[in-house]
């Protein structure tokens, strides 16, 4: 035998034993990679978005040493551009083609709609990171789908009780022509008219338009007593800075659902200076656990947390609850959901629990704009659920 | 809707449609002079939108303090850009079907947001408009008027006029009307055509990334930007007549006017009047308003 011979023959044996070896954990544990479907924008007008979102849903992983349940984490990644049209092919490609064992996604509410329905027909694990759409925890509702975030109702209602007590009697709206824009709205007029007030004009225009100037102009000749609004992301950093350059800022006060100034606010500028927000998070919040949380993450990625990279960490904080109480195995369907219902999860927006539709219980809080953080001014509605109309679960 | 109202309704569709006039005129020329359509045609206005965001630092502090000298040299990289670009790769496609141009153009709008993307990353920015042009302009009660948008309509009117001017009455401008109908007949008199059509095609991308660049305070500053201007600067043409800047100009006025009065009257009907629009008036005239050449 030659010499070239005898280096060929050990060289495939030191790359037998290597592979070998790389294969023993996997071995021993007896369960391959736990396969995640990231389904989030990573372009448009969403794209820090869905960025904040990994990145905390990788914070907790990485906290927990890499794995959940036992399991390492595989992920594979679709950017669904915040096009609904798009949305069942790509949730389809992720669970047909990629064979993913839970599916994370997404901000827009349209994608994540069709997202909760092609879960629901494959009873894949979903959990919503962001998308408030109502329907999801509502008639959509079905025990694998959960949410990390908040329902678009939650927020709202909880501004319509803040601006009735303040006084203001006559409100005009504002938003983008899709799910998250209306439900935001119909959620502060439940609560607004409740309390005395009255919503004069509800405006909206399509979802991603940024022109606003024609409907700023109507605002002002309306007159209102205060503005409500919703707008997120790009959309969210040009209303501010129009409502500001056309003048109303001055005159008639803007109130917001808080993705208005949430991840915005570096854009913004002093055209966001002090305007009051509901949402389930503030930047000042100020407890050990968030305090924890806002440190870790910004030695992780030097950047500092926003609501969004909040929603991604307890999506995974929810994922690891259910595959610790079934030791990794996501088959056992009904062990894994009940263990996230019963959970008190320890989120770094103060713990909280889930709905029977699978939806956060939990406090919204008023915020004020000062500099570059979102400050806590007061909790709006303590342990606010959302209603799960037309939920059976 | 009060008088008032209506004025500064009509003001605001002024300032939409003569901005879209801009993106859209050197789409409009590119297409009508040397047959390429240009995908890549709304990647420059992004690329403005994002001068104004990044180069303002280096050149003048603040997009609003260096206002001009931002300005100035982002006009003079676009030109630089413009005529590297045609050289590289346009000048290659004069020649080809639509497909390809189609094909070679959507693959530089990936390169483009790619690069993007690699030099200040996919969050949204703001930009704040110079001091001496913030401010609103009161006009009744209530009702004021950003100094910044009228500022826009100003610049965008004169280059309207400018460019019409330019187009029908001066020698250059002749040459290129007849570098559009004949291209070998011109060039057998002596012209070269080659470098006349880098000329306007660098001219086309400078505009466009103008009017990224004074659009930017007013419509902020986002991945993807690029796209949706793009959109609608084809609905531009395609109203207006292939390569009649006369006819982008009526185009965009028009689109405008209808953009700006559905939002306000028929809010759930607006995202499509536009195209409602174009529909009704290619059944009218198949070529647009104006069909050049």
């Amino acid at each position: 035998m030659s010499s070239s011979h005898k280096t060929l023959i050990s060289r495939a044996v030191a790359t037998l034993a290597l592979s070998a070896l790389s294969a023993l954990p996997t071995l021993a544990q007896g369960l391959p990679k736990l396969k995640v479907g990231l389904m989030l924008p990573y372009t448009g007008t969403y794209a820090a978005l869905g960025n904040a979102i990994e990145n905390g849903f990788r914070l907790h992983i990485a906290e927990q040493g890499g794995k959940l349940g036992g399991r390492e984490i595989e992920f594979v990644k679709v950017d669904d551009e915040s096009d609904p049209s798009k949305a069942t092919d790509n949730v389809n490609k992720l669970i047909k083609r990629d064979n993913v064992d839970v599916l994370i996604g997404s901000v827009h509410s349209g994608v994540a709609m069709a997202m909760a329905k092609v879960a629901k027909d494959t009873g894949t694990v979903l959990i919503v990171p962001n998308a408030g759409a109502d329907a999801v925890t509502g008639p959509m509702c079905a025990s694998n789908i959960f949410r990390s975030s908040f329902s678009n109702w939650q927020p709202g209602y909880a501004m319509g009780e803040v601006v009735a007590k303040k006084g203001h009697k006559k409100v005009v709206t504002i938003t983008w022509k899709y799910a998250a824009g209306d439900e935001s709205i119909r959620g502060f007029k439940e609560s607004f008219e409740k309390g005395g007030g009255k919503v004069v004009k509800e405006l909206n225009l399509p979802f991603p338009n940024v022109e606003f100037q024609a409907l700023l102009t109507e605002i002002a000749a309306a007159k209102p007593d205060a503005v409500y609004t919703f707008f997120a992301g790009g959309g969210a950093v040009k209303f501010v800075k129009d409502y500001a350059a056309a003048g109303l800022k001055k005159t008639i006060p803007l109130y917001g659902a808080g993705f208005l100034t949430d991840g915005t606010l570096d854009a913004q500028g002093a055209d966001a200076a002090d305007l009051l927000t509901t949402l389930h998070y503030a930047d000042s919040l100020n407890t050990p656990r968030d305090n924890a949380f806002r440190l870790s993450y910004a030695k992780a990625y030097k950047l500092q947390p926003d609501v969004y990279a909040v929603q991604g960490y307890d999506a995974a904080q929810m994922l690891a609850v259910g595959l610790a109480a079934v030791k990794g195995d996501i088959g056992k369907k009904a062990e894994f959901t009940t263990a996230i219902e019963k959970a008190k999860i320890d989120s770094p927006r103060g713990p909280f629990t889930l709905s029977r539709s699978h939806n956060p219980v939990q406090d919204i809080y008023l915020r004020q704009v000062g500099g570059k953080e979102n400050k806590l001014a007061s909790i709006a509605s303590k342990a606010l659920a959302d209603p799960g109309r037309g939920c059976r679960l | 809707m009060d008088l008032t109202t209506f004025l500064i309704q009509c003001l605001n569709a002024l300032q939409y449609g003569l901005l879209l006039f801009l993106v859209a005129s050197g789409l409009t020329l590119i297409f009508g002079i040397m047959g390429v359509i240009n995908l890549a045609h709304g990647s420059f206005y992004m690329i403005g939108a994002y001068m104004a965001y990044a180069l303002a630092p280096i050149v003048g502090g603040t997009f609003s303090g260096g206002f001009f000298a931002t300005l100035a040299v982002g006009l003079v990289l676009a030109v630089l850009l413009g005529y590297v670009l045609e050289w590289a790769f346009f000048s290659f496609l004069y020649e080809r079907d639509h497909l390809q141009q189609v094909l070679m153009t959507y693959g530089l709008i990936l390169v483009f947001e790619e690069l993007r993307s690699l030099l200040v990353g996919d969050d949204v920015h703001g930009v704040q408009a110079p001091d001496f042009l913030a401010g609103t302009l009161p006009l009744g009660e209530l009702m004021t008027y950003p100094v910044y948008r009228l500022f826009i309509s100003g610049v965008c009117l004169v280059l309207a006029l400018a460019m019409y001017f330019v187009f029908t009455r001066t020698r250059l401008g002749m040459m290129i009307r007849a570098g559009s109908a004949n291209r070998e007949m011109v060039q057998s008199l002596g012209i070269d055509i080659k470098f006349l059509y880098r000329v306007v095609f660098a001219a086309g991308v400078a505009i466009a990334v103008f009017a990224g660049m004074i659009a930017a305070p007013v419509s902020s500053v986002y991945p993807g930007m690029g796209n949706t201007v793009l959109i609608i600067c084809f609905v531009v043409v395609v109203i207006g007549g292939i390569g009649s800047i006369r006819g982008a100009l009526l185009a965009a006025l028009l689109i405008g006017v209808v953009d700006t009065f559905g939002k306000v009257l028929l809010p759930q009907a607006s995202g499509v009047l536009v195209y409602v629009l174009m529909a009704l008036i290619l059944l009218v005239k198949p070529d647009g308003l104006f069909k050049a050449g």
